[in-house]
This record gives C-alpha cells, structure tokens and sequence, in this order.
C-alpha cells in the first residue's frame, strides 16, 4: 500500500476513534469502549506521524561536528529548516488531515471535564418547597402563627430539608393592616406571616438583618434592602428583583403550610431566569 | 584551590563556561523600579515554602465533623474537616500559625507587588515593541496570580471566604446562556456544594502553581533576551544597556533583596493578625459575616457590584441579571483593555518602533492621563466595595455614601484624566521634555568663519 494513503487510513482511524470518543462518553459506555477509543484516537495520530517519518519524508543523512565541552572552541550549528517545511507544505492534504485529526482528538480529550458536574435542569428554578410541606425552625418544630413575636423574624425551611440551602426562608409576622402586598398575594399572608426566599435576589447571600421598626430586610453583603411590607421590593442597593414570596396558609392543625414552591426563581438571576424549564415535580 | 579544578571539571562535561561568563557580565540598569518585580519573584518564593508547609497539615474535606480543639467559643460545634485542619494549623501545629499568616501576607504583597510592577511597565512605556509579548505573559500571570490568592482564600472553609465564593458563584451564573452550565462544572451544583473544597485545593496546590512557575520562567527567559530597557541616563542609547554586571553588583542587590523581603514578610506574618478564621467561624449557608471585605486585590470587584445601580432587564424572554455589567463585563473590559494596550497604543499613536529607552510619564500626556483614570477607578471602586466602613469613618449614612460614590465613579476619574493631562503638558513644555534624549545640535566652524550643523548619528 501506497504510504500517503496509509498515513491517510491512519488519520481517518483516530478521527473516527476521536467521534467514538465522544459518543462514549455522552451514552456512557463501559471502561474497555473508552480504553480502546482513546487508543484508536492516539495511535491513529501517533502511526501517520511515524508512517510520515519513515516512508515518506526523503531527509538526507547530515553531518553534525561535535565539539569538545570544553568551552573555547566555536560550535557550527546547521540550520536548514526549508527541507522540513516543504515536506509539509508538498503533502498539503494529509498536512491538513493531520491538524484535523488532532483538533477532533482534542476535542474528544475535553470530554471528561464534563463530569466535574450535573447539568443544571431545574436546579435554579426550584427549590425543596412544595403543597402541603409545613414550615419548621432549625430546631426542626413548626410554627403556628401565635408562637411568632410580632416583627420577629425566624429562618425557616420546608419540613424534612432543614437546613438546605436554596430551601432557606425568612417568616416575618407583621400586623396584618399594615401589609401592602399585591392584590393576588394577599392570601399568603395568614395572620400577618409573610414568607420570603433568604437568598439576596442580587448575589445570593443570605439576607441576614431586619429592622423591625422600618420592616426592612437589609443583605449585608452590598446592602440591598427590601421593603417587607409591599412585597419584599427592593428599596434600595443593587438588588433589582424582588425576594420571591412562598405561598402559604394555615393548615386544620394551626401550623403554617407552604401551598407551593415560590413562583419565580430564587436567589441571582441568570439569562434564561424566565424560561421554566418543564419538569414532572 | 579545589573550585578551580572543580569548576573546569564541569565546564568539560556541559560546556557551559562561555554561557556563565555572558550571564554573569549581563549590564543591569541602576533604578530602584527594575527591583518591583523581583520582590514580586520572592516573594513567590516566600509563597511556595510556607505553602509546602500548610500542604502538609491541611484537610481538603468539606465532611463535618465536631470541633474538640483549644479555641473555647467553637468547641463542640459542627465544623468542616477543612475548617478543622486549619484550626489545628492555627493553634496546635507548632510555628503552624506564623506559617500561615506569612503565606496570606506574601501573596498580598505578591500581588501588590506584581501591580506596582505593572504600573512602572505602563508608565514608562516599557511595553512597547519588541517587549509585547512579555507584557502579555506578565498580564497572564497577574490573573494567575489573582486566581491563586481567590482559590487560597477560600480554602479555610470559613464564613468570610464562603460568603467570596458565593459571590463568584452568582456572578458566574450571570454570564450569558452558558453561565449556569458552567457554575455547575466549576463548583459540581448548586452552590453550595461539599465538592468545592476539594477541587479548590487541587487548583490551589497543582494546577495553578504549575502554570505560574512555568510563566514566571518565560517571563525571565525574554526579559535575559530582551536585555533591560533602561531610562534615558548619561550615555544611554537604543543600542546599549547601561548599568552594572550581574556578578557582583547586581547579585548581591539581589540576594539582599529576596531576604528582606523574606524578613519584612515574617515580621508581618509575625505581627499583624490577618485571616482570623476562628472569629469568622465556619461556613454556613444561612448567615453572613459582616462586614464582609475580602482581600484587597478583589476590593474593586466588590465595590463594582455594590455600587451597580438595581437595573435587571427583562425583553424577549431574555434576562440580563444585575451582577452582569459590574461583575462580567466591567473586569473583562478592563483586563480585555488592558491585555491589547500596547498594541491599542502602537495603533492609534502610529509607533511600531522598537524602544529601548522608556519615557518619562510627563512625555506622554495620554498614555498617563489614561492610566491615571484607570488607577482612580480602582481605588473608587476600592472604596466601594468597603462603603460601610468608608460611612461608618465619615459619619454619613450608607445609602448617602453609595449615592456619593456613584457620582465619583464618574466624575472623579475624568477629572484626573483631564488634570494629568494638562499637568503632563505644562512639565513637558516647561522643562524642554528633560527625560527625554536631547536632539542636540553641534555645531562646527567653517574655514570661512561661519557655523555649520553636524548631522546627529
Ligand atoms: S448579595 Fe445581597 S446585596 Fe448583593
């Protein structure tokens, strides 16, 4: 067989073990497909270039003086790359079928990073909350709206996910005429409760101070500031959004019960925040 | 003598007499601001020996377990072994805790040093041909460098640090589309997740330190090609360096230096408490330490987000998330800038010379103008991201004090720009550009009695 077409075969060999590569990984295969692609993808590379070298490349045999180490003496180094360059340069498809295969075999060798993590799904549309999970304190008891101080305020999580953290929640109770939410929330506040997400709608830290004179929740970390009584607006600093609201009411023993996830995405915002993904939960 | 036979008897076996002699006679020029990035260089040192030491003793494990150490107000609190380990490095490993605050200091001072650096390169115009790719390589390590004191910091595992690491996690959700993908792959999930720990250390320890050695290395292999640029002292041309011969003068400067910066670096890592986890306390998810200020190099990036107006647009289905602009767009514009300056510079000033002498900064009204108002910018934006504390000295609210600064982030940087601008003129026009080389004119009599100029070389 002709060299240049074996050097060819070669290339087409890695490529296709490079591809192979690839679907492996995405399908999960076993440890021996994987073992056996990478190889293919090496070794095509690695025969074509040894093929190259043997069969095909004409370099004539030089002479190179060695000299004494001794310092001293004037070393005489040839350097003629032209010879190198046109070899290349002549076999332009192969030199071009070679970059290739090596683009594709890299392409395939960066697989593996995606392992490092899950892809997010609905990750960052929701959180542990859903119908009928009541809301407990860390010590993991629930709260009946008469166990709150007014304008006290307590971190609350859904009922069997204590301490889970996009599942964080802020429960404020208020006198309930001095609330001002939106019209088709006003039934989430039972008894002057009003529940809002922990997580800083700017970057994600827990919004940790209230004061209770004003009913403004403050996040330490750039100090946006979030106005309790009308819904948790932002009222000041760079949050824009405002801390999503969790639906609630007061179940047949007195305890507090979520009715929902919250209806927006929690916490930072990213590009495609308003295209919930679909999902079966 | 036995160094003499010694020494020709290795001379016989690599050659490497001739190789010496060149290096040992390369002509330093005689400037204190040539020794910025040699303190940079040791303190790298200083970095890798402590670091090696910490390795030795930390724990990259985000597993809980029970804090029993000496420190009372934790003990019996539920704490990462990572915390833990750090805990013990601090107050039971013995001269554990002097090790540790010198390796937070060196790389402050690192850091620091690698910017003052940078500024002389700017400032003097030392980035000019043939010297381009040497300033990408030494912008390549200043990000290496920030991103090994952000993964170092945030080893601890406290609340400071993971409150950081939430940050940089929001702000990487908030790149377009593929933010969220790859939030995910950096930190294995939603954050906050037991992986990031781990996988922090490996960049921290392996990763990282590899890439910087290895550019450190091409960094000083073009500098040794290059030559030094020199200023434009008696004597000094576009063909010759000017100044003293590595052996002896400039070896002893420097072995001097590394060691005191090593001891100006124990006697802070000695004195001044930095990093004191267990006042932090461990991370938590549910609180935040306050006030938070992270380390002063990541000051501007903060300042950035707090100081952002609350703007989130939403059309087309399409969120731009507030983080976006401050935390995004505003360091990749800056460093995107900063990385193409010299040939952004060469482009508009039409210069492809090659320099080997550098300008004084009065000789170029823009180029300092500009870097004046990038330097304002960050120390504004510094400001910022300590705006509690800046009220709290002031006296002024807050809320009052961010409005201050949102109008100083604007103003004040263009007003230095203009200032530098003008002030720059006004010494180079008064003082007949005296950094600079003289066009002198010499002059001959003729035969006839008249003068005539002789053409400059
Ligand atoms: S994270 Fe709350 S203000 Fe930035």
């Amino acid at each position: 067989m002709n060299a240049s077409r074996g050097v060819a075969l070669a290339l087409a060999v890695s490529i296709a073990g490079s591809l192979a590569l690839v679907v492996i990984y995405v399908v999960g295969g076993s440890i021996q497909q994987q073992g056996i692609g990478l190889a293919l993808a090496l070794g095509g590379v690695g025969t074509a270039i040894v093929i190259w070298a043997v069969a095909l490349i004409e370099a004539p045999i030089e002479i190179e003086e060695r000299h004494s180490f001794a310092t001293g003496r004037e070393h005489a180094v040839v350097v003629d790359s032209g010879t190198g360059t046109q070899e290349i340069s002549r076999r332009r498809f192969l030199a071009r079928l070679l970059a290739g295969a090596v683009g594709i075999l890299g392409a395939a060798l960066v697989m593996p990073a995606f392992s490092l993590g899950p892809q997010p799904g609905t990750d960052l549309f929701r959180t542990a909350w859903r119908r009928g999970l009541r809301l407990v304190d860390l010590g993991n008891r629930p709260i009946r709206p008469d166990d709150l101080v007014a304008d006290s305020v307590t971190t609350v999580f859904p009922e069997g996910f204590v301490g889970r953290p996009d599942s964080q929640t802020l429960l404020i109770k208020v006198s309930p005429s001095d609330l001002a939410l939106p019209s088709d929330r006003a039934a989430w506040a039972p008894e002057g409760c009003v529940a809002y997400s922990k997580v800083c709608t700017h970057a994600g830290c827990p919004v940790g101070l209230y004061r209770a004179k004003e009913h403004l929740l403050l996040c330490p970390c750039h100090q946006s500031t979030f106005d309790v009584l009308r819904g948790a607006t932002p009222i000041f600093g760079p949050a824009a959004r405002p801390l999503p609201q969790l639906p609630m009411e007061v179940d047949a023993d007195g305890y507090l019960v979520a009715l929902g996830d919250f209806p927006e995405p929690i916490g930072p915002g990213f590009w495609d925040m308003t295209h919930t993904p679909a999902d079966g939960g | 003598m036995a160094a003499e036979p010694m020494l020709t008897w290795i001379d016989e076996r690599l050659g490497l007499a001739a190789w010496a002699r060149a290096g040992l006679r390369k002509v330093f020029p005689d400037h204190w601001s040539f020794l910025l990035g040699e303190v940079a260089l040791f303190c790298l040192v200083v970095l890798v020996l402590t670091g090696v030491f910490l390795t030795l003793f930390y724990v990259p494990d985000a597993t809980s377990v029970t804090y029993s150490g000496p420190w009372a107000p934790l003990r019996g609190q539920s704490v990462s072994a990572a915390f833990d380990s750090v805990m013990r490095l601090s107050f039971e490993v013995r001269a554990g805790l002097v090790m540790r605050q010198i390796h937070h200091w060196a790389a402050l001072v690192f850091v620091a040093a690698i910017v003052v650096h940078l500024l002389r390169i700017f400032f003097t115009g030392a980035f000019r041909r043939p010297r381009e790719i040497n300033w990408l390589v030494g912008i390549g390590l200043l990000l290496l460098a920030l991103t090994m004191g952000i993964t170092g910091y945030s080893l601890p595992d406290d609340l400071l640090s993971g409150t950081g690491l939430r940050v940089i996690y929001s702000v990487v959700i908030a790149i377009p589309f593929i933010g969220p993908y790859l939030a995910f792959l950096v930190f294995g999930g939603e954050f906050p997740t037991p992986e990031i720990i781990s996988r922090l250390f490996v960049f921290h320890v392996m990763l990282l330190p590899a890439l910087l050695i290895g550019g450190v290395l091409v960094h000083l292999a073009i500098l040794v090609r290059h030559k030094h640029s020199q200023y434009a002292v008696p004597g000094a041309t576009e063909e010759n360096v000017v100044g003293r011969a590595f052996w002896p003068s400039q070896v002893f400067k420097s072995t001097g230096l590394a060691i005191l910066t090593a001891a100006v670096l124990a006697l802070m890592g000695g004195l001044i408490q930095i990093n004191p986890i267990w006042a932090y306390g461990p991370f938590d998810a549910t609180t935040v330490s306050s006030p938070a200020q992270p380390d002063w190099y990541a000051g501007w990036l903060d300042g950035a987000l707090r100081l952002f107006p609350p703007i989130e647009i939403t059309a087309l289905g399409i969120t731009i998330p507030s983080p976006f602009i401050p935390g995004v767009l505003l360091p990749g514009v800056a460093f995107g800038v900063m990385t193409l300056w010299p040939f952004l510079e060469a482009w508009v000033t039409g210069d492809h010379a090659e320099h080997q002498l550098l300008d004084g900064p009065r000789e170029k009204p823009l180029r300092t103008a500009f870097g004046v108002a990038g330097l304002l910018v960050f120390v504004i934006l510094t400001l910022a991201g300590g705006n509690d504390v800046v009220a709290l000295v002031f006296g002024v609210p807050v809320e009052a004090m961010t409005n201050i600064l949102r109008v100083a982030i604007v103003a004040v940087p263009l007003l230095g720009f203009g200032l530098t601008y003008r002030i720059c003129r006004e010494l180079f026009d008064r003082r007949e550009a005296p950094g600079q080389r003289r066009a002198s004119v010499r002059l001959r009599r003729t035969a006839a009695g008249g003068f005539e100029e002789i053409e400059p070389d």
